[in-house]
């Protein structure tokens, strides 16, 4: 136990090394999208009189934004930092097949790597935050505060941990040759349909499409970051995002060590 | 080992080896014999659906993981870490494996040292060549000092000279005690290196023995060519007649003369020409080989 333990240990670190090489990447490749995102809505938008209607209560769209687009960021980067690279293990590099001969059970090499991409995950709420909070216009600022650590940090830490075994599992089953597809077909519905633009609550409106979205596991960390960071808006109970956070991040591990075994031994 | 492929196709049906510690240890076929089905059954990658393998007493299956601490493998695609510079290859394999930290500073810079790869200690390897992957390959193989050694056709597409210093560094490793199974489809290559060595087709094993065995056992002769300009059939009589001739064969210009003892049959074949008023082109002496006992076993030409 305690060698396999090192053996997890070392490929962590690994990991870790290779995100410090590749640093300046990961945080083009994690701002960008946010921070032109808050740049026009809740820069340019409000500058321009072109607007949405805040939320409730006179709630600014900027509030709304901030826990989604942070929900979005941990979840692009936990399917982007495992997924692609085990697809490339997979077909031209076969690095992989040299990885499982670690002398580890093979499903620590999988959970490996969703425990690395948990880390790039929170990393990445970590340099979008500061984004989503300072850029607006004038008089748009977000009304943004941690109101509960303990609701906070583990709603933080699952999300990372579900968004990182959907990564896990979306590499062990897509086909590398359909990659491309995975931004349209996964990443690109994720992120619209995630309740990241707009509270889950506020969806009563088109019902189908309120039952419809609990589907997308972006929506329970959306939902958790912004019951813990907005709590003045509407949002779904704790115990259900909770338990889907907790609940989802387990099966789909589960699963997702399952796939990965069955797709490295033959 | 005794094992089944998986699905419909059989790939490794009822092979039965024991390789000795320290030995050097060749599974020589062609294509398609199902050498990868078994070094991937032996280093618990492929699961077999049928049979036992034992490293080290144990059982590859049931423990695998204690099963890969003592092996190290080279396998035949480059599956080096193409995020890490030439130096981190080795340095995390080690770490990978339990190696104290400084241990496994220690072992990159030595092996680096070894295989003459120190100069391109921080290249990152997707700037390596061939060679250079392959040699850094069986470093990082070594990095854990492991029990036994497995390298499938660890010089399949790489260039002669490239080749021949493998072969050098592999001798050497030998010599030091490292137990080491390879498979090749290259004859030349298993009789160069290997202790002994078992031949296998279709899966299953056709002959077990040292090289020099082999050839004796199996009844393989040293073949002696001879091409005529005109009709050979009467050197063909004449060449039956000789001693130290088994059989001869004949095909177009061409006799094939199959020679347990070839002393001075070549001399004798080409005097009887003349004698038979034959005006001799070419004249070729073939000693036993890997090949000629393969032709002998499967009754086909090897095909590579």
């Amino acid at each position: 136990m305690n060698d396999s333990a090192a053996t997890l240990g070392a490929l962590l670190a690994r990991d870790l090394r290779v995100l410090r090489r590749q640093f300046g990447q990961f945080v083009v490749r994690t701002i960008m999208q946010p921070l032109l995102f808050v740049f026009v809505f809740a820069y340019v938008f409000p500058k321009i009189g072109q607007g949405f209607r805040g939320g409730p209560s006179g709630i600014s769209f900027t509030t709304i934004l901030v826990p989604g687009l942070i929900a979005v960021a941990i979840n692009f980067q936990g399917i982007q930092a495992v997924a692609l690279p085990l697809v490339q293990e997979f077909s031209y590099s076969k690095e992989i097949e040299d990885r499982v001969l670690a002398p580890v059970p093979v499903w620590v090499v999988g959970f490996e790597k969703i425990l690395a991409g948990a880390i790039q995950s929170l990393l990445a709420a970590g340099v979008v935050f500061p984004i989503v909070y300072l850029v607006h216009a004038r008089g748009a600022a977000p009304k943004v505060h941690v109101h509960d650590v303990a609701l906070f940090v583990p709603a933080l830490l699952f999300s990372c941990l579900l968004a990182a075994a959907l990564g896990l599992f979306i590499g062990t089953v897509i086909d590398p040759r359909k990659i491309t597809l995975l931004f349209a077909v996964v990443v690109i519905p994720l992120t619209f349909l995630g309740c990241v633009y707009y509270p889950w609550a506020k969806l009563t409106p088109i019902l189908w499409l309120k039952y419809a979205v609990l589907l997308n596991p972006l929506v329970y960390m959306s939902e958790g970051l912004r019951a813990s960071l907005t709590p003045e808006l509407p949002h779904m109970p704790v115990w259900a995002f909770m338990l889907a956070l907790v609940g989802g991040s387990a099966a789909l591990t589960f699963v997702a060590l399952r796939t990965f075994t069955r797709r490295v031994i033959t | 080992m005794y094992g089944r492929g998986d699905q419909q196709i059989v790939a490794v049906d009822g092979l039965d080896l024991e390789v000795r510690s320290g030995e050097f240890f060749g599974l020589l076929g062609p294509n398609g014999a199902g050498k990868s089905t078994t070094i991937g059954m032996l280093t618990t990658t492929v699961v077999p659906t049928g049979g036992r393998g034992l490293i080290a007493g144990m059982d590859v299956r049931r423990h695998a993981a204690a099963v890969k601490r003592r092996i190290g493998v080279v396998s035949q695609d480059n599956t080096l870490d193409r995020s890490l510079t030439v130096w981190e290859n080795l340095y995390y394999h080690g770490r990978f494996f339990g190696v104290p930290r400084r241990r496994a500073r220690q072992r990159a810079d030595e092996l680096l040292e070894l295989f003459a790869l120190s100069e391109r200690a921080q290249s990152m390897v997707f700037q390596l060549s061939g060679g250079l992957a392959q040699r850094l390959m069986l470093a990082r193989a070594l990095v854990h000092e492991p029990e036994v050694l497995f390298l499938d056709e660890p010089t399949s597409g790489i260039d002669p000279q490239t080749r021949i210093n493998l072969w050098r560094i592999l001798q050497e490793l030998h010599r030091t005690g490292q137990t080491i199974l390879l498979t090749t489809h290259y004859m030349e290559e298993a009789d160069q290196l290997c202790e002994r060595l078992v031949i296998i087709d279709h899966g299953k094993a056709l002959a077990l023995g040292s090289p020099a065995e082999l050839k004796e056992n199996l009844g393989a002769d040293t073949v002696i060519t001879v091409t005529v300009v005109g009709d050979p059939a009467i050197l063909a009589e004449r060449a039956a007649a000789l001693p130290g001739v088994r059989t001869v064969e004949r095909e177009g210009q061409v006799v094939r003369v199959f020679a347990p003892h070839p002393e001075g049959v070549l001399a004798k074949l080409v005097e009887a020409a003349s004698a038979a008023g034959l005006h001799v082109r070419d004249a070729a002496s073939m000693p036993p080989s890997l090949e000629t006992v393969f032709l002998t076993l499967t009754g086909r030409e090897y095909r590579e």
